[in-house]
């Protein structure tokens, strides 16, 4: 090579992928996620999509204005019928339980394994319209190990065999994901490895953590955390469902912190509870004290997990805030809670209003999208 | 929206026959420098889990009494180590917990003209380790993982510093002082090629003496979990500060001309086992030989 200070592959992950800018018609699974409902409020701002359908089992927990809701549990059949009906083209999959106190171990693998098996198996087929897969899949995909990389790429696995059930299924959920992207190259087929998330809407184990006066930690560890910015997530769904961004990319914003830094931007105190030795026996008591710490958190409170966010900012995604901006936005948000409290309102879907909203020819349908979510704030992705 | 822009539904979105299609199959092989996160000026850590306020008070403290008044580092051919690329320092290792690191460390940092940060490979064993697992990264520890070695030496363009001897190293008792054992695999020429940096061969007389190993106790290492349970002067018989212990030998620094990589071929020979195995031979040998001669010139072990 002539010029050491260029790699060949520079040239190529520097130019933002292109735009992809036709009409979409698109499926959000998981619609009564708090993932499901984010993305479809956001999605509902931008006109080019024509249709945007939520399917998932329980009713919506987020006010939509445009998005149908249909009620369909995990029956491939009935959701290869809807996508065909409505010629979908873009599924993006936000289903995934990453919490293992979110679920029972059975429903998360029910969730996890046998939903996406069934939400791929809706989309397959020679005459399939999905031209397009979006899957949000986690960190936990790496686990939580003493010989990992401090920055795991996305073409690195985990050095060891998954050991909790959740790990399990996700890893097994995106070898499912990966053979249908071989099986379907006509599909543009994107994964995302989201980090975990803090902001001040939605609640992980790590805003519940983080939550406490006292932040527990293992006592003799300060392990490097990574986290993503709710709204980030929210963007990057879209980013990848109207970019050529096919492949794997992580999901995390800029910056690895300590957890002691972490809880100093907080402005809390840790509490070093957990003992690295027998820490079993000790979040055992907690779970019986009522307060329960996921087994995929203990790990991370040990050895912390970084992720090399650069193949997805290569697509010409930005984030918005840094880890330790995302850090001190719930760190705002927890000092305003207790004076806000009360005052949010909650959502309630009541099936015959929404049908009427959208179906009766008395409603007056001026412009589409006020109600939007995030998207509305901001540039819509310079399309 | 223009209709000739649109990409039609039911055309591939990846056209798979050619790349040079409007919209290519977007995998590239590794992402670029300049999408590193930036520093935030106002963090007191790095993406590492490096602490300056750390490594400062202890440099200022600790270090410096041990560089300047005990062991009395004296320093040769610091400008061979490269002021601005990447750079793996390769040293020789010895001593229970050996103070070579830290002395190659500030050695740079006090007499380069361009002083850097060393970042120091070190066993995954301290990762899990409570304690050390929290010291460790605050005064650059790096886990000896490819990745983490790739990634500052390529991305980062850092210098760091790695024993390829390794555990073999501290393990030696002091009889076998200055006897460089097997160099690994040669993984670290190899991480070095990859990476297109420099490879600086390092050698530090002094380190041996300072705290000599008498003896290993599998035992002892087995119950207490650590990666080896050594007999000193002072450990374990003043507890853990007996690790501290060190014996005031005259340190010497010497390092050696660089090994420019890239012009054995980059990243492409890291692939060659026999060119990797034969370049770990010669830094080897070329350490051996230097601390030979270090050796020879020296007349006491305490004062130089």
């Amino acid at each position: 090579m002539s010029d050491p200070s260029r790699h060949p592959a520079e040239a190529l992950a520097e130019s933002p992928a292109p735009a992809d800018e036709s009409t979409r018609r698109v499926l959000v699974t998981g619609l009564s996620t708090y993932w499901g409902g984010r993305l479809a409020q956001a999605l509902e701002s931008f006109e080019q999509i024509e249709a945007i359908i939520g399917v998932d089992a329980s009713a919506p927990t987020r006010e939509l204005e445009r998005t149908e809701f249909v009620k369909v549990t995990n029956q491939h059949s009935l959701l290869e019928r809807i996508v065909r009906a409505a010629e979908i083209d873009t599924v993006i999959d936000t289903r995934l339980v990453v919490n293992s106190l979110m679920a029972t171990p059975r429903s998360a693998h029910e969730n996890n394994v046998i939903g996406t098996l069934n939400i791929l198996a809706a989309c397959t087929g020679p005459d399939s319209p999905v031209r397009r897969f979006v899957f949000k899949s986690s960190g936990h995909y790496y686990g939580c190990e003493q010989d990992d990389p401090a920055f795991f790429t996305e073409r690195m696995s985990r050095p060891h065999p998954p050991h909790t059930g959740l790990e399990r299924d996700i890893v097994e959920a995106e070898q499912t994901v990966g053979d249908f992207a071989e099986r379907n190259p006509r599909v543009t087929v994107t994964v995302l490895r989201c980090a975990n998330v803090l902001g001040p809407d939605v609640e992980t184990a790590f805003t519940r953590m983080f939550g406490l006066p006292l932040v527990p930690m293992m006592l003799g560890f300060d392990p490097r955390l990574q986290f993503v910015h709710e709204d980030d997530v929210v963007h990057a769904l879209e980013h990848a469902a109207f970019h050529v961004a096919p492949g794997v990319y992580n999901l995390a914003a800029d910056g690895v912190l300590a957890l002691s830094e972490i809880i100093g931007l907080l402005g809390k105190r840790a509490l070093p509870a957990l003992p690295p030795w027998g820490t079993g026996l000790m979040t055992g008591s907690l779970r019986r004290l009522g307060f329960r710490i996921p087994e995929e958190v203990i790990n991370q409170l040990r050895f912390g997990r970084g992720v090399d966010n650069r193949l997805f900012k290569a697509t010409g995604f930005r984030y918005s805030y840094t880890t330790r901006e995302t850090v001190l936005k719930l760190g705002e948000h927890q000092r305003l809670a207790p004076v806000m409290r009360g005052a949010e309102q909650t959502y309630t879907y009541e099936r015959e209003v929404e049908e009427f909203l959208r179906w009766s020819p008395h409603v007056r349908r001026e412009h589409p999208g006020e109600r939007g979510g995030v998207a509305a704030d901001r540039e819509p992705l310079g399309i | 929206m223009a209709d000739e822009r649109r990409t039609p539904l039911n055309a591939p979105v990846v056209a798979p026959e050619s790349e040079e299609a409007a919209l290519p199959a977007r995998r590239p092989a590794e992402a670029p420098r300049d999408l590193l996160p930036a520093i935030e000026p106002e963090r007191r850590l790095n993406d590492w889990g490096r602490s300056e306020r750390v490594e400062g008070f202890m440099d200022r403290t600790l270090i410096e009494f041990f560089y300047r008044y005990w062991f009395r580092v004296e320093v040769e051919g610091i400008d061979n180590v490269p002021a601005e690329s990447g750079a793996l320092l390769v040293s020789n290792h010895a001593g229970a917990l050996p103070p070579d690191a830290a002395m190659i460390a500030k050695a740079i940092r006090d007499e380069h003209p361009r002083p850097r940060p060393l970042y120091l490979t070190v066993e995954h064993f301290f990762k899990g380790f409570p304690g050390l697992s929290m010291l460790i990264p605050k005064i650059g520890g790096v886990a000896a993982h490819p990745a983490n070695v790739h990634r500052l030496l390529y991305d980062e363009r850092q210098l760091v510093l790695v024993f390829p001897e390794g555990r073999k190293g501290t393990e030696k008792l002091y009889r076998d002082r200055y006897r460089l054992r097997r160099f690994g695999r040669g993984g670290f020429v190899e991480a070095a090629m990859r990476a297109e940096a420099q490879l600086v061969p390092t050698c530090v007389v002094g380190a041996e003496e300072a705290m000599p190993v008498f003896g290993q106790v599998d035992i002892l290492r087995r119950l207490t979990g650590l990666i080896y349970f050594p007999i000193t002067p002072t450990f374990p018989w003043l507890g853990p500060l007996g690790m501290l212990g060190y014996l005031p030998a005259k340190f010497r620094i010497r390092f050696l001309e660089p090994i420019d990589t890239l012009a054995l071929g980059g990243a492409e020979a890291a692939e060659d086992k026999a060119l990797v195995q034969t370049l770990a031979q010669e830094i080897r040998a070329q350490i051996q030989e230097n601390l030979h001669e270090m050796l020879a010139k020296r007349r006491s072990v305490w004062r130089g």
